[in-house]
């Protein structure tokens, strides 16, 4: 676990590509909008056919990030690498190896299913027979064959996410990026996007990288970089992250002042405490037993708590100091409206 | 490792989709958009007809008298000017699409495939132009109550002018349109700059009647040379400022000026979000 971290911090982690070039490679990159440092020095690399995620808060860069991966925008330092094309100086070959899932809608609602499909396939080059084959295999992959002829503006949100999805991998890209896909669908339509990624990357071995704030959608990734305000706060698999977490994580809500009641637990039980709110968070071997033992000690302070097994909100916690959602003085990127 | 070889092995796409389908299904949405907005259509029918009877009946009748000097009647007079009116407006209105295109998102999946930029200014800029010169055209019909009776060669060089004229302007629009992100700015920009532009051109008044600076702006002014051109077509009688071989040769150069700034603002690659 250690040398994660320590690679982690280490710009060129020698030891994760032996055999395998990678299939998006980010070395240092560096963002700047004017004054404000959006990205401040990111480097990991996403693995061919691995579906990773990127999560974060708003403002923790992520968007930024997308965008110089993209080519909507240069980086101010670093290099970015896909498939072997950098972003700053081969933006026209690596255009052709990704496909791109924006949050915001870029299907036509004015044109039919298969229109768009056709203006897609038109931009990459496609034509003619080849085109119109490859139309039918995405629209039948999506589940909207039947549909095709329709207008978009027909569509429920999660259809018309599925025909932003056959947008994107319309022209067979080695590479998927895509942001917040699942913004603004139902539970249902969200599981059936996850489940179309995952059988994405086993069965076409599309490499997917997918941005996200949402847990429980991270839980599904193959490994997953955490962000927070500009820096990688961690990187691994959902599993390496959360067992870093010694034992369970207790939450204690105090009757008084949580920072008084957190100084008197470190001193008389010589663990590591953190103050949140009125809560105080505690990281323990066998959280039940210790529970027991903080309530005995300080009858009358606590007035509620909770042990769980730690979550990725957890890993969260443990890397930055702070809530995932922090209440007040977040920072919003400056053009996502 | 196999995963690998398998993505390796995928077909590959052709090298680059070149500059002529990409600008063509850019210019195929932009009239398929056009025509499924009924109101739109209506409005570029309708447009040109309400124009011309207001115009018809109000300064026909209010400027009757002043028709003394050159024989020609006011209204005929105003006539080539109405039609790069309408030109202008449907040019550089029409590429408010591009605003929509960035707000929507649309416009940034076309800016992640491999399409030239060129291809994308091409593409948007003819559809706008194809719309603009259709409803130019559709006021030729009214040509007759102007006093101009037209052949074929005439209608085929008012054709080329308008084309022009079109091409131009929704080229000016769309460099414009670009770097902004409200319709509103739009708006301010075109009230600021396209109406005072149209009015020195030539359209409401002469250039030889005018004080000697407005002269020197209309000189300067391109859309001085389409109304020129245009008045020189369709009244082969009447003097103008300019032979109709220089207005042509000076709106050639005006549209491809407009071409090259709206390509340069397109193709700028930015650590700003684009």
């Amino acid at each position: 676990m250690l040398s994660k971290v320590a690679a982690l911090a280490d710009p060129s982690p020698e030891m994760e590509r032996v055999s395998v070039a990678p299939a998006i490679s980010v070395q240092n990159l560096v963002h700047r909008y004017d004054s404000r440092t959006a990205l401040n020095g990111v480097s990991f690399d996403v693995r061919p056919a691995e579906l990773f995620g990127l999560l974060g808060p708003n403002g923790s860069g992520k968007t930024t990030l997308f965008r110089i991966l993209s080519t909507l925008m240069l980086p101010t330092a670093g290099h970015a690498v896909i498939m072997g094309a950098d972003v700053a100086q081969d933006p026209a070959s690596l255009r052709r190896k990704i496909g791109v899932v924006f949050q915001a809608q870029s299907v036509d609602p004015k044109l039919t299913a298969y229109e768009n499909l056709r203006h897609q396939g038109h931009l990459y080059g496609l034509r003619g027979a080849t085109l119109k084959k490859r139309i039918g295999e995405i629209l039948t992959r999506v589940g909207l064959a039947d549909r095709a002829q329709e207008r978009v503006e027909t569509f429920s949100g999660g259809m018309q996410r599925r025909i932003e999805l056959g947008k994107g991998l319309l022209h067979r890209p080695g590479v998927l990026l895509l942001d917040e896909p699942t913004t603004g669908l139902d539970p249902g339509a969200r599981r059936d996007l996850w489940q179309y990624l995952q059988m994405l990357r086993d069965e076409e071995h599309v490499s997917v990288l997918v941005t996200t704030h949402l847990m429980e959608e991270a839980e599904r990734c193959d490994r997953l970089a955490i962000m927070n305000e500009g820096n990688l706060v961690a990187l691994g698999t959902p599993s390496e992250l959360k067992s870093e977490i010694g034992g369970d994580v207790i939450l204690l809500d105090a009757t008084g002042d949580a920072a008084a009641l957190a100084e008197r637990i470190r001193a008389r039980f010589h663990v590591d405490t953190a103050v949140m709110g009125n809560q105080v968070r505690l990281e323990q071997e066998s959280g039940h037993r210790f529970v027991t033992d903080v309530v005995e000690a300080f009858p009358g302070e606590i007035q509620a708590m909770s042990v769980s097994k730690p979550a990725l909100e957890d890993v969260f916690i443990h890397r930055t100091g702070h809530k995932f959602w922090s209440e007040g003085g977040e920072e919003t990127d400056p053009s996502s409206k | 490792m196999a995963t690998q070889a398998a993505t390796l092995a995928r077909p590959a796409v052709a090298p680059s989709a070149g500059i002529v389908l990409p600008a063509f299904t850019l210019w195929w949405r932009e009239i398929v958009r056009f025509y499924r907005q009924t109101t739109r259509v209506i409005g570029v029918l309708a447009s040109p007809l309400v124009f011309w009877l207001v115009i018809g009946s109000g300064f026909g009748t209010s400027f009757r008298s002043g028709g003394g000097a050159g024989q020609q009647h006011y209204l005929d007079y105003f006539y080539p000017g109405a039609l790069i009116m309408i030109v202008l407006f449907t040019s550089i209105f029409t590429m408010m699409s591009v605003i929509e295109d960035r707000k929507e998102g649309f416009l940034l999946s076309v800016l992640v495939a491999p399409v030239p930029r060129a291809a994308i200014v091409l593409g948007k800029v003819l559809g706008g132009t194809t719309l603009a010169a259709i409803q130019g055209m559709i006021f030729l019909i009214f040509a007759p109550f102007a006093g101009v009776h037209l052949d074929l060669l005439q209608v085929l060089l008012v054709g080329i002018v308008v084309f022009l004229v079109s091409f131009a302007l929704t080229a000016l629009g769309f460099a414009i349109a670009w770097p902004m992100d409200s319709s509103q700015a739009f708006h301010g920009i075109v009230n600021l700059f396209l109406i005072p532009l149209w009015l020195v051109s030539g359209a409401l008044f002469p250039m030889n009647g005018a004080s000697g600076w407005i002269r020197a702006v209309m000189r300067l002014n391109p859309l001085t040379y389409g109304v020129e051109a245009l008045r020189s077509l369709l009244y082969p009688g009447t003097a103008t400022a300019f032979p109709l071989a220089s207005s042509m040769a000076t709106l050639i150069l005006f549209s491809l000026v407009m071409f090259a700034l709206a390509f340069l603002m397109a193709n700028r690659r930015r650590t700003s979000p684009a």
